[in-house]
């Protein structure tokens, strides 16, 4: 095999999607020479998201070509390590994105914050608490960052993206109309907030009077025309639905590809690659220092390219999986309980009351854009939990994606599932049902984790990552718990029918859930249990540094890309006031 | 004029005009014509299907295809080494070998109760078919028979808009709902959903940035 060696750069970026294309634009707006390597293929908004091929509902949400190709690459997947992992065949569960602007491109632009609680569950919960009220096995643990360190940029990921919203805490002082259990902001959002649909509204009514504080939660389907923190515009959103999945028509959604990468294109000393699929990160020979990566690009050639810092940003799955394959990092073993890499696999546990009306009609087909309404008691520590066998929570929100019929055609359970009775109930509750739902998060346990797949290799011939994951008894727990208090609201609205569904059983991949994959690479303040320290930076090689969801101890009920963002801020500053002045560990 | 609802002739790309029929008989029972009007046959979902074995989709073409092939639990999900392609062939073989044998006819010549009754045993995966689980056929076609009674009619499918119309969807989106969502009591409905293909074929106008007018039904009590 031949391989081609490049010339050197300062730094090579490994997948550009929300996390990476900020490293990109941040590190060449400083002035480093940055290439940045995506497995995907380019896009060009202006064709490939154009009208009226944006609102194809088969297209993008049933057949979409920007979510990962598995012919070429999956996962594999058991619920206990006592089971033989299988490959996942078919997209279910979750969505992974593959162009340029990853799943940025698709997502649906609900932009949270986590709660100052999330970064602390551990030592939190033990001085609320005590020790004993930690579930068993579970391996939580402290971020060795606080919400006040990350505060700054998570403002500054609102002002890239063009998030709307209406703060909740402003400096401490709580403000009517927004989120009141929100960690302290330091200035409002740099759009109003979303109006709330027919849904939306009726929801946050019956919140209010069982004395609940409903809010529309904070979006990157900017409510106006706004120009950004790198001089880009955002177009207004329509809340024409065909949102989350879906690529916006109307250059309104915040992603790579509206906020970020074109101020990136315009600097000399970036280039962006697309179709190069990275395959290992290159190490001296001790081991200690990595000298660039190495790729396949489009004709098939392997490619080197050294570079000073290597920047991961391949999302939870590969960003585990790279490191594996490059010998960083020690991998992790769930039965000694020791090693890092892969460990604290964590997801979201998601239940929903669906609810049948004779006679409200909701117009299901608008929104999208993140319109939603939210309540926030029963997220993180926002209430008491002592005697309930579980920490952590969820947030109940209606979310108005812009119901297209395919996917979403609701009916009362009980009814016949095809012929007369299933076309007459479709017709009928099409436009009348909506669904609150319990959006929980999730905590980390010893035997839920990623490693390389014994078995199953990629089309490169390279393992896949094995994904060992079930829920524990605290998260059913929680997920009854605030599912229960989701369908108390839903009771006050007087539905004709309703239905509860928490999570419960094993977790199953079949079914699509949510697309927040986190944990694997994660970050701390002891090397014994985390592969990297608080400036997402590599331990053990200090000239690499991961970023995503991967790097979550455990996962928050809150979406997952604001807080992604944030870091790519947060370490993109450290890079460039700290680390360039003077390589080497930051801590 | 002819009959907008009916479903036009087709000609097929994957399918064996055997069956075609089988899939007709099959859509004219999952979805049927009834007092709300046409049903999933009508509405030519039998050429959705047949578009669609005919894609990359029907070849399996972005799922993972290595082995080893293991069956595994319910939550590991489809392991099957079947492709779509195949699994419609097999799948109407078998079931068809099943009613001849049981009943002494194919699939689409038996009355309707006995063809409610045969669907019913698929999806349970009450019927023994030697090449993989009635259920899982079953569950293919169902899912096949709601993507093509809705998916925009491009996909040859959702003829004249049926499914949309039963359900009161506008297609695609007018310029501007942001004023509309904040009108809680107004049912928003059109006389004429709009597709792709609309636009595509002249049909529908739209303006700068693509979108397409919708020409609404006034709901009672409205403003003028
Ligand atoms: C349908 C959908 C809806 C969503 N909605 C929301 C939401 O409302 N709110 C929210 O907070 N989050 C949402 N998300 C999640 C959100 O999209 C992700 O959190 C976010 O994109 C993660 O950013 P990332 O940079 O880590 O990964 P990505 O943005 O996915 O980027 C990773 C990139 O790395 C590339 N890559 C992977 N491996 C390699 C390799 N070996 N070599 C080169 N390149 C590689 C991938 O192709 C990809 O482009 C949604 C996701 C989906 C799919
Ligand atoms: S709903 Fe808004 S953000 Fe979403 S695709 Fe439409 S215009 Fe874009």
């Amino acid at each position: 095999m031949t391989v081609t060696k490049l010339k050197p750069v300062d730094a090579v970026v490994v997948g550009v999607g929300v996390a990476g294309s900020i490293i990109c634009q941040e590190l060449a707006a400083a002035g480093l020479s940055v290439v940045g390597l995506e497995r995907g293929r380019m896009v060009d908004p202006a064709q490939d998201f154009a009208m009226p091929y944006a609102h194809d509902e088969f297209r993008h949400d049933s057949r979409s070509n920007l979510i990962q190709n598995l012919s070429r690459e999956t996962i594999t997947f058991r619920n206990a390590m006592s089971e033989t992992a299988l490959p996942m065949r078919e997209i279910g569960s979750f969505r992974m994105g593959e162009c340029v602007g990853g799943a940025g491109v698709l997502w649906g632009g609900l932009s949270w914050r986590f709660l100052p609680w999330d970064f602390e569950t551990h030592s939190r919960t033990v001085e609320r608490y005590g020790k004993k009220h930690m579930p068993e096995d579970c391996t939580n643990q402290d971020w060795g960052i606080t919400y006040d360190e990350l505060e700054p940029y998570y403002d500054q990921f609102e002002h890239i993206y063009g998030v709307s919203g209406k703060a909740g805490n402003l400096n401490g002082e709580i403000q009517t109309g927004g989120n009141p259990f929100e960690g302290a902001r330091s200035r409002e959002y740099p759009n109003p907030p979303t109006q709330a649909t027919h849904a939306g509204h009726l929801f946050g009514q019956a919140a209010a009077s069982l004395g609940f504080t409903p809010f529309s939660p904070p979006t990157s389907g900017s409510t106006r025309e706004y120009t950004n923190l790198y001089k880009l515009m955002l177009g207004q959103c329509q809340r024409g639905g065909f949102c989350s999945s879906f690529t916006c028509a109307m250059g309104a959604k915040g992603s790579p590809l509206t906020a970020v990468l074109p101020a990136a294109m315009k600097r000399s000393n970036f280039e962006l690659r697309a179709l190069c699929n990275v395959i290992k990160v290159n190490l001296d020979s001790d081991g200690k220092r990595a000298v660039g990566v190495t790729y396949i690009d489009a004709r098939g050639r392997t490619v080197e390219q050294p570079a000073d810092i290597v920047i991961i940003t391949s999302y939870t799955f590969n960003n585990t999986r790279l490191l594996l394959l490059s010998g960083i990092g020690k991998p992790y073993d769930p039965v000694s309980n020791t090693g890092v890499v892969g460990r604290n696999y964590s997801y979201q546990a998601t239940g929903s009351v669906k609810l049948f009306f004779e006679d409200k009609t909701f117009n299901s087909f608008m929104g999208g854009g993140g319109s939603c309404t939210a309540i926030d008691d029963y997220n993180g520590d926002n209430y008491d939990h002592s005697g309930m066998g579980f920490i952590g929570g969820g947030y109940i929100v209606v979310n108005s994606r812009g119901a297209a019929p395919i996917n979403n055609h609701p009916v009362p359970s009980g009814t016949a599932s095809w012929g007369s009775g299933w076309k007459k109930a479709v017709a009928h509750y099409y436009d009348r049902s909506f669904a609150i739902s319990s959006h929980g998060g999730c905590q980390s346990y010893r035997t839920n984790y990623l490693d390389l797949d014994p078995t199953y290799k990629d089309a490169n011939g390279l393992p896949l990552i094995r994904m060992s994951f079930d829920w524990r008894e605290p998260d059913l727990k929680m997920s009854a718990y605030v599912t229960k208090k989701a369908a108390e609201i839903a009771k006050a609205l007087n539905p004709s029918k309703m239905s509860s569904n928490p999570v419960s059983g094993k977790y199953n991949i079949v079914p699509y859930q949510v697309n927040h994959n986190t944990g694997g690479v994660i970050m701390g303040s002891d090397p014994s249990t985390s592969v990297l320290n608080k400036y997402l930076q590599s331990w053990d090689v200090p000239n690499v540094f991961v970023i995503g969801a991967s790097a979550f101890p455990q996962n928050s009920a809150n979406a997952p890309t604001e807080t992604v963002g944030a870091l790519a801020c947060w370490v993109a500053d450290a890079i460039k006031e700290q680390y360039v002045k003077r390589p080497g560990l930051l801590v | 004029m002819p009959d907008s609802s009916a479903a036009p002739a087709n000609a097929w790309l994957f399918l064996t005009r055997a069956e075609a029929r089988f899939i007709d008989a099959a859509l004219a029972r999952l979805i049927p014509a009834d007092e709300l009007g046409p049903g999933a046959k009508e509405a030519n979902v039998t050429c959705f299907i047949d578009r669609q074995l005919a894609s990359g989709w029907g070849s399996a073409s972005r799922l993972y295809r290595m082995g080893p092939w293991q069956d595994g639990s319910p939550q590991q999900g489809n392991q099957s080494r079947l492709t779509p392609q195949e699994i419609y062939r097999a799948g109407i073989r078998e079931t068809n070998l099943h009613c001849a044998r049981v009943h002494g006819r194919n699939f689409d010549a038996l009355p309707v109760d006995i063809q409610d009754g045969i669907l019913k045993e698929l999806q349970d995966g009450k019927i023994e078919l030697e090449s993989l689980g009635s259920k899982r056929f079953f569950n293919m076609l169902w899912k096949n028979t709601e993507e093509g009674f809705f998916a925009d009619p491009l996909y040859g499918g959702n003829h004249d808009k049926i499914g949309w119309k039963l359900v009161g969807f506008p297609g695609v989106a007018a310029a501007n709902y942001v004023d509309l969502i904040g009108r809680h009591d107004e049912p928003y409905r059109v006389t004429e959903p709009v597709s792709i293909l609309d636009i595509e074929q002249g049909r529908v106008q739209v303006d700068a940035q693509g979108s397409p007018k919708h020409i609404r039904i006034k709901p009672a009590g409205a403003p003028k």
